[in-house]
């Protein structure tokens, strides 16, 4: 298809190398250096989607991040699908195939849009709410239709196939923007020798240079900008980022900037390459130069396709040599924009009209633009539109000197284009993000960024320093000084000629009057992306929102993909005047990151995958997968969490494995379990404080079990301790509280006891800690050691031992979990496996049974051990876990948590108290989180006695079991409470002691 | 992301480093045993809402382990000063 809007030359294109891409289900073909939008202009293609809410016709509006309308559905494949990618700002590439977001059944054709027609003066703002309010049980069915009606864009039902990745950096001096301002920036700093990286989201660096006019120093600027580019190359200390959007600017000047490297290439990256990278930036210094972004007018109909902003159109005409139409109603209230009407007209097509809502504009362009023969309409503006899918007329009316009023005739002026611009508005979204409120300035018409919170300076059009000449020499000047306030010398300062332009002042017109009152007029769009009107705002005041945050949120003004980089001042000021307010009164909403949509791919990295986190594996790993271990993570631990045989089900593998132990052995990889070495003269003391138990006596050689207490009294972790040496202790904790409980302690040692003498290292890694439990254990002990004595008196129950396991020196703790006989054995980690395999050789005679945590957990339930974490959840201090044996409360120190365990709501009667529950059916086993009540029959809200906490089949005791909280329970055993299920049906349970098995610790004493 | 400087090890190091710790200078009544339950419920639960300079433990738990504390502003983030335990900030509020 032929580019009927392609001129004949000019343009930073390739015009020798076509590119074909798919819009929709068309095949279309535009230039190497073409945007997508600037493709599709060139092929005249008007309709680039639907609104978000009237499905009304939309077109390309914008040249940059500020496009409201070209959001389209980008991937040639389920996998590279990408939502809401600014068709301004995607580089065409060939083979790139798009969708417009919304339109069904296509952006042609909108069945949704007669749904806007209709009803449209029927879908105020809070439509939503006030219509689908009653009854309130079916918002969830209206929501769901609602939610597909509206919606933007689609995010990819498979994985994403390419590499993302981050990279952290370190600049002394960061320039956002590599317009004139920014570019000058990093020239300073640059040659003041600073590290100094230079961003900008473009695929070219130079900003407005790129369609320029204008000679610096008697160049032409794209000459200079090619020096410039060139200088700052040959620096070794400057980085130069292009395609790259500073997205966040976040606390002590630490910035994110979401560079995309191959998404102007083709739909997937290379392979090996690396799609999008995430810059992560901790900068001494910060130049922001990110310039300003044109208001655009609000009028009748100005979202008809052919309505843009004046600049965008320049910016096509200039940049890629493509003009948007044939005929064009220029409408400004400022000088600035005269030059687009002189683009328009030196590209060989007709200017119908210049409308400038001024009475008597007379700067230089406007002589400049008469002299072409532009007929220049003064005192007036463009109140509406008319056309079906692009624009067809313009009409012009005179208004009033306060832009308040229609005072004249009505004269439709034929055209298809409607440019319109309402000045500028400084692009303050950075600096916003730093916290600084932003300061609205009368002489230049826009909020500029207010106090500055970081190490930050400004340079260029955010400052409303529009002027080429003001903007070079800032820019300069802060590059400089970001430099020197960095460290460095300061450099020789440059000039810049520029020959100037006069202006005149713009005229404050942020609402074109019509001449039926808003409510009737055609609708005057604020906000294209989220169908934000002029009525709409004002209808949101009278309702009585007052704070422009309510507004916002009300309106849904500047909610979208955009954050109303167009609309928001035009929003504010519609705000502040039905307000009866002014603009500062009436302030503004603060931008937060990020400037423009980041893909998640971007955010995660190469946080995925395998890579999402750590993992952590025992040294017996290796074994455990050979075996057919399937895995359970406890932290980023993978442990075994049971050995199935093959066809076996997880229930009859468990009962094996319990059954095994209990009849012979069984071994447990317990490596996990998190160690502590604390040694000193005061360690004992230490121990003693921390714990809820005794200490003192603990002798050489011997265990001892204790709880840790938070001061609130409350457990949150335990273990067994073992006293190597009257300095030298070995903590053991739950395997995901090790580097809490690491923590825990060196904050009371540093910040409480400073003065006891005491040192705590992590030993969990070093050791590999095999467990092997089961009236056959010392046996199989005994075949592997010749040097300790495993007689039941010479090595008791809660005694250790050192010696030789296999020929490995080992630590044996004679401690058990499962209340069989059992010998925790620790060796160097990197002996584990070795030292496993041996147990297994000789284990064979004894049925040697591999278990995993599923077995752990159900071997210590029947003995009515907890674990802390599942039978505690921060609120059962020992005394509730009927555990008051670990309570030492005569010890000379007031222990950690002994306080806080004596509080009145501690001591009261009726607190929930950990017991044993055997169902009445001893095969039903009751699901874990059940809450108990006394009756299920009586009235809502019930009463709530406690809940299930750990909840197992026992095949050694041939039923159920179960742990939980009841209140008061420890005094109400044999009663009967009853546990609702979600299906309706009830589960009756008795309540009884939590050690289910072997009440007298016969087992482990043998 | 902060950059704290750890007192310490004498540099600045990312906010990744680091776990926060929670108000500074609450320390452990001498007499536990001694407090009433509504004193003890004041060292355990209140603490203060500031808005602006704050002083708060934090601990280099990915480098050298050390509790130190930061005065730091809770509107700007602006970190002012590091200080060891046991030192005093040289802004009091």
């Amino acid at each position: 298809m032929a580019q009927k809007n392609r001129l004949a030359t000019g343009g930073r294109i390739n015009r020798n190398r076509q590119l074909t891409f798919k819009f929709g289900d068309n095949v279309y073909s535009g230039f190497e250096g073409d945007t997508l939008a600037s493709a599709l202009l060139a092929n005249g293609v008007n309709i680039v989607g639907r609104s978000f809410k009237y499905r009304r016709p939309r077109g390309i509006v914008a040249a940059g991040a500020d496009e409201p309308n070209a959001i389209l559905q980008m991937g040639a494949s389920e996998a590279t699908q990408t939502p809401n990618v600014r068709a301004t700002q995607q580089e065409l590439f060939s083979g790139l195939q798009c969708r417009p977001t919304n339109g069904w059944p296509n952006e042609q054709f909108d069945l949704m849009s007669y749904i806007g027609k209709v009803g449209g003066r029927m879908m105020p703002p809070g439509f939503y709410y006030k219509t689908f309010m009653y009854p309130a049980s079916m918002w969830e069915t209206y929501e769901s239709y609602i939610r597909k009606a509206a919606g933007l864009g689609r995010s990819p039902t498979e994985n994403d196939a390419d590499s993302y990745d981050h990279v952290n950096r370190h600049a002394d001096v960061l320039v956002v923007g590599a317009g004139p301002a920014g570019l000058a920036a990093a020239l300073a700093a640059g040659r003041a020798g600073a590290r100094v990286i230079l961003a900008d989201e473009q695929s070219e660096l130079g900003g407005s240079l790129l369609h320029s006019d204008d000679t610096i120093n008697g160049e032409p600027a794209t000459d200079w900008l090619a020096s410039v580019i060139a200088e700052l190359s040959a620096l070794d200390n400057v980085l130069l980022l292009s395609r790259a959007t500073v997205n966040g600017y976040h606390d002590h000047n630490f910035l994110t900037i979401h560079e995309r490297r191959t998404d102007h290439l083709a739909d997937r990256a290379e392979t090996g390459k690396v799609r999008q990278r995430m810059h992560r930036v901790r900068a001494g210094w910060v130049v922001l130069a990110t310039g300003a972004h044109e208001r655009p007018l609000v009028y009748g109909n100005n979202d008809l396709p052919g309505c843009m902003l004046a600049s965008a159109v320049s910016v096509y005409i200039k940049r890629y040599g493509v003009i948007p139409g044939q005929r064009l109603v220029l409408m400004t209230t400022n000088d600035f924009a005269y030059q687009t009407a002189i683009d328009w007209h030196r590209a060989g097509r007709e200017v119908a009209a210049l409308v400038d809502a001024r009475r008597n504009p007379r700067g230089e362009r406007v002589a400049q633009v008469e002299k072409m023969g532009i007929r220049v309409i003064r005192g007036s503006a463009v109140i509406d539109v008319l056309g079906g899918k692009r624009v067809a007329a313009a009409q012009v009316a005179a208004i009033d000197e306060q832009g308040e009023r229609v005072v004249g005739a009505v004269e439709a002026i034929r055209c298809d284009t409607v440019a319109s611009s309402g000045g500028w508005s400084p692009a303050i979204h950075l600096s916003c993000h730093t916290g600084s409120k932003p300061e609205w300035r009368e002489d230049i018409l826009g909020f500029v960024p207010g106090k500055t919170v970081q190490r930050q300076l400004l340079a260029g059009g955010i400052t409303g320093s529009y002027g080429l000449q003001d903007c070079l020499e800032q820019g300069y000047q802060a590059g400089a000084l970001a430099a020197q306030k960095a460290g460095f010398n300061a450099v020789k300062p440059a000039s810049f000629s520029i020959p100037c332009v006069k202006e005149q002042s713009a005229m404050p017109l942020f609402h074109v009057p019509h001449t039926l009152p808003t409510s009737r007029a055609p609708k005057q769009f604020v906000d294209p992306q989220n169908d934000v009107t002029a009525a709409g705002i004002e209808l949101a005041t009278r309702e009585g929102f007052e704070s422009i945050e309510h507004v916002k949120r009300y309106t849904a003004m500047g909610f979208g993909t955009d954050q109303g980089k167009l609309g928001n001042i035009n929003g504010m000021a519609i705000a502040a005047k039905s307000l009866k307010q002014s603009i500062p009164q009436t302030g503004t909403t603060i931008f937060r990151p990020n400037y423009t949509p980041v893909t998640f791919g971007a955010i995660a990295g190469r946080h995925c995958g395998e890579l999402f986190e750590p993992k952590r594996f025992s040294a017996m790993h290796a074994w455990h997968v050979k075996h057919g271990a399937l895995f359970e993570d406890v932290g980023q631990w993978k442990r075994p969490w049971y050995f199935p045989k093959p066809g076996e089900s997880m229930q009859r593998a468990v009962n094996r494995e319990c059954l095994a132990t209990r009849e012979s052995v069984g071994i447990l990889d317990a490596s996990t379990l998190g160690k502590i070495d604390i040694q000193g003269k005061d360690a004992r003391e230490f121990i003693g404080r921390i714990y809820s138990n005794a200490w003192a006596k603990l002798a050489v050689g011997k265990c001892r079990y204790g709880l840790m207490c938070g001061e609130d009294g409350m457990v949150f972790d335990d273990g067994v301790t073992a006293c190597l040496g009257e300095n030298h202790f070995v903590m053991t904790t739950t395997t995901g509280g090790a580097a809490g409980v690491l923590e825990w302690l060196e904050l009371y040692h540093q910040t409480e006891w400073p003065e006891l003498e005491v040192f705590f290292n992590t030993v969990t890694d070093h050791w590999a800690t095999l467990t092997i439990s089961g009236p056959n254990s010392r046996n199989l002990l005994a075949e592997l050691t010749d040097d300790i004595d495993l007689d039941r008196e010479a090595f008791k129950y809660m005694d250790w031992r050192q010696g030789t396991v296999a020929g490995v020196p080992a630590r044996v703790f004679r401690i058990s979990f499962t209340g069989e006989l059992s010998f925790e054995i620790n060796v160097q980690a990197n002996y584990g496996l070795y030292v496993w395999e041996k147990l297994f050789e000789q284990g064979e005679k004894y049925h040697l049974t591999p278990y995993g945590t599923e077995t752990m957990h159900v071997l210590r339930a029947e003995k009515g051990f907890i674990i802390a974490g599942q039978d505690t959840d921060g609120s059962a201090h020992p005394c509730d876990l009927n555990m008051g044996w670990a309570v030492a409360a005569k010890k000379p120190f007031s222990f950690v948590g002994k306080r806080g365990m004596q509080r009145e709501d501690c001591v009261r009667e009726n607190r929930k108290q950990l017991v044993g529950l055997k169902t009445r059916q001893p095969e039903v086993v009751i699901p874990e989180g059940s809450q108990a009540v006394k009756d299920p029959d009586q009235p809502k809200p019930m009463e709530m006695l406690g809940h299930i906490t750990s909840s197992y089949y026992s095949a050694n005791l041939g039923r159920s079991i179960a742990m939980g909280y009841i209140k008061n329970g420890i005094n109400r055993m044999g009663e009967t409470v009853c546990y609702p299920q979600a299906d309706g049906t009830v589960i009756e349970a008795e309540i009884c002691s939590y050690i289910f098995f072997d009440p007298q610790g016969e087992r482990q004493n043998v | 992301m902060l950059y704290i400087y750890c007192p310490h090890c004498e540099e600045h190091r990312e906010e990744e480093e680091f776990h926060y710790g929670g108000q500074a200078h609450v320390a452990r009544p001498k007499d536990p045993d001694a407090c009433t339950d509504a004193e003890w419920a004041d060292y355990l639960y209140f603490r203060k809402n500031t808005r602006g300079w704050h002083h708060e433990l934090w601990v280099h738990a990915a480098g050298c382990r050390k509790f130190f504390n930061i005065t730091r502003d809770t509107v700007s983030y602006e970190i002012k000063e590091t200080y060891k335990i046991g030192e005093q900030p040289a802004i009091s509020e």
